[in-house]
C-alpha cells in the first residue's frame, strides 16, 4: 500500500497549491453525479456540511448517525466560537497569520499544505454560515463581533453567545434539511456503522445497526465519507458527548486505514473538577474565559489548608497572596497560553500541593478584576449562559466566588491519516473533522476545531471526492449481496454473538472507568517509558478480563443501550493501546505530548525535530500482532520552525 | 441520598407498559438526575436484572433505557417526565442539567417518558422524535447553495435583532414544549425556528413560505393545536417565550392573505 501514502501536496508556492489542485480535479457531469452514492457517516459539522453540500451538486447520499436526530451530533456542544481570517477587526490578521499561528499552536506536527488551505478558505466558512441565518454575535453598528482565544494575538473568533457550535450545526442541519427535502440526501438516523466493506482493495460500503430493531444492514456505494468525530472517551471521563466514540475510525484502521499521531490528545485547561467516583462525563467551561477571567492559587500552602476546611473563602485571600502563575510564568499571552501549556501549568502547582478543592485537583478561574473594569452587564452580556451553567452544576456563583477549573481530556489531533485530498489509504475512503489527524499537529487551538469540521466538509471534500468519483461513473451501484458484504456482517454478528454469551459479573462502564484510570493514569499530561509500557500490559488484561466476565444484559434485537456501550468499549481498548505504543515512540515532547524524559532544565516541553519531524501513520498487522509504523517527514517551506515561546 | 424510584418501563412500541419501583441509595447531592439512572442501571445489571431474564419470571426488566449525549444541557437529547414535569421540578433546565439536591432524600420520584401521539415510546423512557426533523425538513432553512454567498459583513444586522433570533435559536429541538402542552401541540418548536429566520433579513425571502409549510407539515403529523394555555414556555428549558408563537402567527396569517 506504499503508494498509497503519499501526501499528494500540490507543487508551487503555498498560497498557489489549492487553486493548482482544484484546477486539476476533474469534473463528474450533473447527470452523471446522480448515478453515483456517497454515504456519509457522521452529521456533526464536519458530515452534514459535506452531505449537504454533495447533495447540492447532485449526488446521491446517505447519512447515518447514532443520535435520533442528526442535530444532536457532539458538535452541537462546542461554546466557545470559530476562528477565520477575515481581518474584520484590522488588527493585522490574516490567511498567512492564522495559518501561522495554526502551525506554531500545533508545535510543528501538521502538514503546512493543509493547514494553509483551511486559513484560505476560513473566510468563506463565515459567509456561508452568516447566509444560513446563524445569528452570530453582532456589535451596536450591525457588524459582525469578535473575541479572541488562546494561542494568538489577534481577535478573529466569531461567536453566537456560548453557543457557536449549536448554532453553527443547526446550520448544516438545516442545510441538510434542505436536501433531504429535495431527495438528494436520504438520512438514516439511530444507525451505528460497525463496519467498512472493501472490494478489491476500494471502500464500497458499510455495514450498520439499527439502534432501535437492532438488525443488521448493508449499505453500498461508490465512496464512504467518515465523519465521527474524535476518540477522547478513551478516558472514559472527558468532555465528549458520552456516545462519542472511536469505532468507526477503529474498523477503517483495520481494513487498512492508516492511523496517524493516536497519541496527539488534548487536555482542555479549563473544566469543572471531577467530584466523586459516581461522574460519568465532565463539564467544559470554554476556554473564551479566559480572555476575561485570571487564573491562579494561593501562594501560601496555609491557605490552600484553610480552603480545603472550608475554613475561608477564596475572595478572603489577598491579592498579595495570590500566585497568578500563568501571568507569571508567561508575561507575554499569560492568561492565554494554548491549552496544553496551561493545562501543564495547572497540573504542576496541583503536584505541588495548591489544588484548592478537597481533591486537591482544582484551580481558580477568577472574574472579580474583570466584573470591575467591565462591569456587571458587559461580563454577563459575554459570559452570563457560562456563569449560569457553573452555577447549576456546582451551587455556586462566579459572581461572588471564582470558578475552579482542573484539565481534562477535551479534543483529539490524531485521528485516520488523509492525503492532502482528504482520502485515506483505503481509495474511495475520505475522513474528515475530528476523525481525520489533518490539521492541528501536536495541539490544536481553540476555536478551530469547528472551522475544520466546515471547511472539510462545504468547501474541500464536496471538491477533492470529484477526482475520484470522475472515474467511477461507469461503474455500477455496489451490489450489497457480494460476498464481501456477507463477509463483513458475518464477522459483526460473531462480534456481538460473543458479547451477548460471556455473561460475567462486570458492567461495561466499570471496566471502561478502570480503561479511563489506565489512560488517565500513564497516557496522560505526563508521559514516560516505564509507564507506558505498564499501560500497555495493563490493557490488554484489563480486555482480556473483559472478555471473560463482562455482562451484556438483554438480547440483539432490540434498542439495547448496553450492548451498543459494549461494542464501543472493544474498540476504546485497541485504540488505547494504539495510543500508549504512539506515545511510546515518540520520545519527544510536543503539543499535549508530554514526555517526561524530554523537558528543559525549567520543565517545559523539550521539542526533538531532528528525530521526530514527521507524521507516524501506524498499519494495523492482524490481532495479537504489532502495527507497522510508517513516517510521513514533515516540510517547512514557508515557516521557520522554532521553539514554541510564550514567554516574551 | 436515597430514593424510591417509579419508572415507566415498556419494552418496545408495541408492548404494553408498567410501572416498576426501585430503590437507591447512597447517592451523592452534586450528582446529576442522569447520574443517578446510569448508578441505578449498573445496580440493575449487577444484579443479573436483565429484559431475557424478565421472561423467566425475574421481577425487574433490567437497565432503563434513556436517551441522552451531551449531558450539558444542549444536544436535546435528555427527556424525561419527572414527578409530573417534563425535565422535573428545577426550572430553565433539561434533565441532563438536573441535580439530585433538588429532591428530599427519601423521596419517591416518578419517571416517564414524554406522552404525545407524535411521539411514540421506542422503549422504557425513549420516544421516537422524528417527526421533529420532519417539520423543519418542510421549510426550517434559508435555501442558500454552498459557496454562493457573499461578505457576512455586506449584510448589517442591529445588535439586538441578532440577539433576539438568537434567543429563539437556542431551542434544542427536546420535545417538553409538546410533552407539557395538553394539546400535544409543537407551536413552540414551529415558532422559535420560524421566529429566529424571520427576524434575520437572510431569512426574509422565504419567511412566509416557511411559516405556511411548517405549520402544514405540523398539523399533518398529528401534533394538535395551540390553544395559547402557555405551558410549553413554562416548561421549555431554554426559555423560549410565546411572543415567537404571536411572530409565527403574523408570518402564517402574512402567507394567507397572499394566497
Ligand atoms: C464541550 C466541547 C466544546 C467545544 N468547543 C469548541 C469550540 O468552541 N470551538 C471549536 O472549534 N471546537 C470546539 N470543540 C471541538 C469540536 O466541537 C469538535 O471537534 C467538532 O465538533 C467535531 O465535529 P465532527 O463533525 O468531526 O464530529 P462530531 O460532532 O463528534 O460528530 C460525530 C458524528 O458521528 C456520528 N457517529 C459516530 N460514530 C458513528 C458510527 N459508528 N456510526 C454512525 N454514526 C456515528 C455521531 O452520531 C455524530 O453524528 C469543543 C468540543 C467539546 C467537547
Ligand atoms: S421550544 Fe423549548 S421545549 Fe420546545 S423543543 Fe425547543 S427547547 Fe424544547
Ligand atoms: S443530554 Fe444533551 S441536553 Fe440533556
Amino acid at each position: 500500500m506504499a503508494d498509497k501514502f503519499t501526501s499528494k501536496i500540490p507543487d508551487g508556492p503555498l498560497a498557489q497549491k489549492w487553486t493548482k489542485r482544484k484546477s486539476e480535479i476533474h469534473l463528474v457531469s450533473p447527470n452523471n453525479k446522480r448515478k453515483l452514492e456517497i454515504i456519509v457517516v457522521g452529521t456533526g459539522l464536519g458530515g452534514a456540511s459535506a452531505a449537504a453540500s454533495l447533495g447540492e451538486l447532485g449526488y446521491n447520499v446517505k447519512i447515518f448517525c447514532i443520535s435520533d436526530s442528526p442535530r444532536r451530533a457532539h458538535s452541537i456542544a462546542a461554546q466557545g466560537g470559530i476562528n477565520a481570517a477575515k481581518n474584520y477587526q484590522n488588527d493585522n490578521d490574516s490567511i498567512y497569520r492564522l495559518f501561522y499561528d495554526t502551525i506554531k499552536g500545533g508545535d510543528y506536527r501538521a502538514r503546512e499544505a493543509n493547514v494553509y488551505r483551511l486559513a484560505e478558505v476560513s473566510a468563506a466558512i463565515i459567509d456561508q454560515c452568516v447566509a444560513q441565518g446563524i445569528p452570530f454575535a453582532r456589535e451596536y453598528g450591525g457588524y459582525l463581533a469578535n473575541r479572541s482565544f488562546g494561542g494568538v494575538q489577534v481577535s478573529r473568533t466569531f461567536y453566537a453567545r456560548g453557543q457557536t457550535g449549536q448554532q453553527l450545526l443547526l446550520g448544516a442541519y438545516a442545510s441538510l434539511n434542505k436536501e433531504i427535502a429535495a431527495g438528494t440526501v436520504k438520512s438514516y438516523p439511530r444507525h451505528e456503522m460497525l463496519d467498512l466493506v472493501v472490494i478489491n482493495g476500494e471502500a464500497k460500503g458499510i455495514i450498520t445497526r439499527n439502534l432501535v430493531t437492532g438488525q443488521l444492514e448493508r449499505f453500498g456505494a461508490h465512496a464512504v465519507i467518515i465523519a465521527t468525530g474524535g476518540y477522547g472517551n478513551t478516558y472514559f471521563l472527558s468532555t465528549n458527548a458520552m456516545n462519542s466514540n472511536g469505532s468507526a475510525a477503529l474498523q477503517c484502521y483495520k481494513k487498512g486505514a492508516y492511523f496517524a499521531n493516536p497519541c496527539f490528545a488534548q487536555i482542555h485547561p479549563t473544566c469543572i473538577p471531577v467530584h466523586g467516583d459516581q461522574q460519568c462525563k465532565l463539564t467544559l467551561m470554554s476556554e473564551s474565559l479566559r480572555n476575561d477571567g485570571r487564573i491562579w492559587v494561593p501562594k501560601k500552602l496555609e491557605d490552600v489548608e484553610k480552603l480545603r476546611k472550608h475554613q475561608i473563602k477564596a475572595s478572603q485571600i489577598p491579592e498579595e497572596d495570590r500566585d497568578y502563575y500563568l501571568e507569571r510564568r508567561y508575561p507575554a499571552f499569560g492568561n492565554l497560553v494554548p491549552r496544553d501549556v496551561a493545562s501543564r501549568a495547572a497540573k504542576e502547582r496541583c503536584d505541588a500541593g495548591f489544588g484548592v478543592n478537597e481533591t486537591g485537583k482544582a484551580v481558580y478561574l477568577d472574574f472579580s478584576e474583570a466584573i470591575q473594569r467591565l462591569g456587571h452587564q458587559k461580563v454577563a452580556e459575554r459570559y452570563g449562559n457560562l456563569f449560569e451553567m457553573y452555577e447549576k452544576i456546582t451551587a455556586s456563583s462566579p459572581w461572588e466566588e471564582p470558578m475552579m477549573i482542573y484539565p481534562a481530556i477535551h479534543y483529539t489531533m490524531g485521528g485516520i491519516w488523509v492525503d492532502y485530498d482528504l482520502q485515506t489509504t483505503i481509495p474511495g475512503l475520505y475522513a474528515i473533522g475530528e476523525a481525520n489527524f489533518s490539521d492541528h499537529g501536536g495541539n490544536r487551538l481553540g476555536a478551530s476545531a469547528l472551522m475544520q469540521g466546515l471547511a472539510d466538509g462545504y468547501f474541500i471534500v464536496p471538491v477533492t471526492i470529484g477526482d475520484y468519483l470522475s472515474k467511477k461513473f461507469a461503474e455500477p451501484k455496489t451490489d450489497v449481496n457480494r460476498p464481501e458484504f456477507a463477509e463483513a456482517e458475518k464477522a459483526v454478528q460473531a462480534r456481538i454473538d460473543r458479547l451477548l454469551s460471556i455473561n460475567g459479573k462486570e458492567t461495561v462502564d466499570s471496566i471502561h472507568k478502570e480503561l479511563g484510570h489506565i489512560m488517565w493514569e500513564y497516557v496522560g499530561m505526563a508521559r514516560d517509558k516505564a509507564g507506558l509500557e505498564k499501560a500497555i500490559g495493563l490493557i490488554k488484561d484489563l480486555r482480556k478480563r473483559f472478555y471473560e466476565n463482562v455482562k451484556v444484559p438483554g438480547t440483539q434485537f432490540e434498542f439495547n443501550q448496553e450492548l451498543e456501550k459494549a461494542l464501543r468499549l472493544e474498540d476504546f481498548f485497541e485504540i488505547g493501546e494504539l495510543m500508549a505504543r504512539d506515545a511510546l515512540n515518540r520520545n519527544e515532547s510536543c503539543g499535549g505530548h508530554f514526555r517526561v524524559e524530554s523537558q528543559t532544565e525549567e520543565g517545559e516541553a523539550k521539542r526533538d525535530d531532528a528525530n521526530y519531524m514527521y507524521v507516524a501513520a501506524w498499519e494495523y498487522k492482524g490481532e495479537g500482532v504489532e502495527p507497522e509504523l510508517h513516517k510521513e517527514p514533515l516540510v517547512y517551506e514557508n515557516i521557520k520552525v522554532i521553539t514554541r515561546n510564550y514567554k516574551d | 441520598m436515597e430514593f424510591n424510584l417509579k419508572i415507566w418501563r415498556q419494552k418496545n412500541a408495541k408492548a404494553k407498559g408498567h410501572f416498576e419501583t426501585y430503590h437507591i441509595s447512597g447517592i451523592e447531592e452534586d450528582a446529576s438526575f442522569l447520574e443517578m439512572l446510569d448508578i441505578l442501571n449498573e445496580q440493575l445489571i449487577r444484579e443479573g436484572c436483565d429484559p431475557v431474564a424478565v421472561e423467566r419470571g425475574c421481577q425487574s426488566s433490567g437497565p432503563v433505557s434513556f436517551d441522552h449525549d451531551c449531558r450539558e444541557g444542549i444536544c436535546g437529547a435528555c427527556s424525561l417526565y419527572i414527578d409530573g414535569r417534563a425535565h422535573g421540578p428545577d426550572d430553565h433546565v433539561t434533565t441532563c442539567q438536573l441535580f439530585m439536591r433538588h429532591f428530599k432524600d427519601g423521596a419517591t420520584i416518578t419517571v416517564e417518558p414524554w406522552r404525545s401521539a407524535a411521539f411514540p415510546v421506542i422503549k422504557d423512557l425513549v420516544v421516537d422524535r422524528t417527526a421533529f426533523d420532519k417539520i423543519l425538513q418542510a421549510g426550517g432553512f434559508i435555501s442558500v447553495r454552498t459557496g454562493s454567498a457573499q461578505d457576512a459583513n455586506n449584510i448589517l444586522i442591529p445588535h439586538d435583532k441578532a440577539e433576539e433570533s438568537m434567543d429563539a435559536a437556542a431551542c434544542v429541538g427536546c420535545g417538553a414544549c409538546v410533552a407539557t402542552c395538553k394539546n400535544g401541540s409543537a407551536m413552540l418548536f414551529v415558532a422559535a425556528r420560524v421566529s429566529s429566520l424571520a427576524l434575520l433579513p437572510q431569512g426574509r425571502p422565504e419567511a412566509k413560505r416557511r411559516a405556511k409549510a411548517m405549520v402544514a407539515k405540523m398539523d399533518e403529523l398529528g401534533f394538535g393545536n395551540c390553544t395559547n394555555t402557555r405551558a410549553c414556555e413554562l416548561e421549555c428549558p431554554k426559555g423560549i417565550t410565546v411572543a415567537h408563537i404571536a411572530r409565527l402567527n403574523r408570518e402564517f396569517l402574512k402567507a394567507k392573505f397572499s394566497d
